[in-house]
């Protein structure tokens, strides 16, 4: 009898999967930036107390702009390889800029005085700017935290090149074998074309 | 691991507590606490949950224990779940946490809340190559909500009230 009901259910998945139609994918996003559209600058709050723009930066040939947190798991799990990322790059013009685009009143994990303490902990060696107000991520279009913008700097404004995830896999850096922020910055970085210009990651939604 | 080659294959039919059938999917593991199962599942195994043709109406729902807007909205797929008959609507519970906080914060959370709803668990790091065949639109962000029949499906990158849901339910009865 047991054999029988193994037997019906391996047969009714079979007869599932062969219905089972896939979706042609085609990346969208809705409102926020799309590749090749200029990105705005802003004026935002660091935790050493300081304002930070684009603009500061006279020497930068782009940004890796990252919109993260303190409160999301997900956000964590990218933090070692955010400050690699920024250890890499940085010296080769393009630094990293993290952003805390969360409202404090929905997340109190995510204020100011906590952004410090985290940033301290972890040894961050980039700017980590708060979003007061919660201004800047939806001209971007950030969703979610992590989220990150590639830009390039170019005469006409800093142009976005790719929109994502930093890598293919949020729970080992080791195990990631698609590093999505690193290829596109070495490719501009050599003026060549950014070969994964978006990816879709899991993330903590902004909006609360 | 021998768990692991028990779960890893097998699909079989079983009768919950409520005499309702239920189809079981190839987990990959199964956590097991304090009276609580939830199995475990990469995209691939996870998929035909989101196909199935039996003339019920599902309802999934992505979530995690540290998504707020998530464990919001939570009682009212609960809800959902506890109104309508088994045979005619079925809530699943997508959880996107991450496995090494099943045992310390996703199991403790379901059995504090009394969870009823079927619940799995979503492990599957490489999110880029599955957001899109669960809906083109998905950014990624939770909650997310796909109600389907047959092969009729909406899905909403959004948070939901309970009217709201009950309303986009009935469309899909």
């Amino acid at each position: 009898m047991k054999t029988l009901k193994i037997l019906v259910g391996v047969a009714f998945v079979i007869a599932v999967s062969a219905f089972a139609i896939d979706k042609v994918s085609s990346p969208k996003i809705d409102g926020g930036y799309t590749i090749g559209d200029t990105a705005t600058d802003f004026k935002l709050k660091n935790i050493d107390g300081s304002l930070v723009s684009l603009a500061d930066y006279k020497e930068a040939k782009g940004f890796i702009v990252i919109f993260t947190c303190n409160h999301c798991p997900y956000s964590v799990a990218y933090e070692d390889r955010i400050i690699e990322l920024d250890k890499k790059f940085k010296t080769q013009g393009y630094p990293v800029i993290a952003i805390n685009p969360n409202n404090p009143k929905a997340y109190p994990d995510d204020s100011f005085d906590n952004m410090k303490i985290r940033a301290k902990e972890k040894g961050f060696t980039f700017p980590y700017l708060f979003d007061d107000g919660q201004k800047i991520y939806p001209q971007y279009g950030a969703t979610k935290t992590p989220h990150v913008y590639v830009l390039e700097k170019t005469s006409n404004g800093n142009i976005v090149k790719y929109i994502g995830a930093i890598d293919n896999n949020y729970k080992d850096a080791g195990a990631a074998n698609e590093k999505y922020v690193e290829d596109a910055v070495s490719a501009l970085l050599k003026g060549e074309k950014v070969p994964v210009e978006i990816t879709k990651a899991i993330g903590c939604s902004i909006k609360a | 691991m021998s768990r692991l080659i028990l779960y890893f294959g097998l699909a079989v039919f079983f009768t919950n507590c409520k005499g309702e059938q239920k189809m079981a999917l190839d987990a990959t593991d199964v956590f097991k606490s304090n009276g609580i199962e939830i199995p475990v599942y990469d995209f691939e195994s996870l998929e035909p949950l989101l196909k199935i043709n039996d003339g019920k109406t599902r309802v999934i729902n992505f979530w995690a224990t540290w998504c707020k807007p998530c464990v919001a909205e939570l009682p009212y797929f609960e809800l959902i779940n506890s109104r309508y008959p088994d045979n005619e609507v079925e809530v699943i519970l997508v959880s996107l946490d991450l496995p090494k906080h099943v045992e310390t914060k996703l199991i403790p959370f379901v059995k504090k809340q009394k969870i009823q709803s079927r619940i799995v668990l979503l492990d599957d790091p490489d999110s880029n190559s599955w957001i899109p065949k669960v809906d083109e639109s998905w950014s990624g962000s939770i909650p997310a909500t796909i109600i389907y029949k047959g092969n009729t499906s909406k899905f909403y990158e959004k948070s939901f009230t309970y009217d709201e849901l009950e309303k986009e339910l009935k469309k899909m009865l």
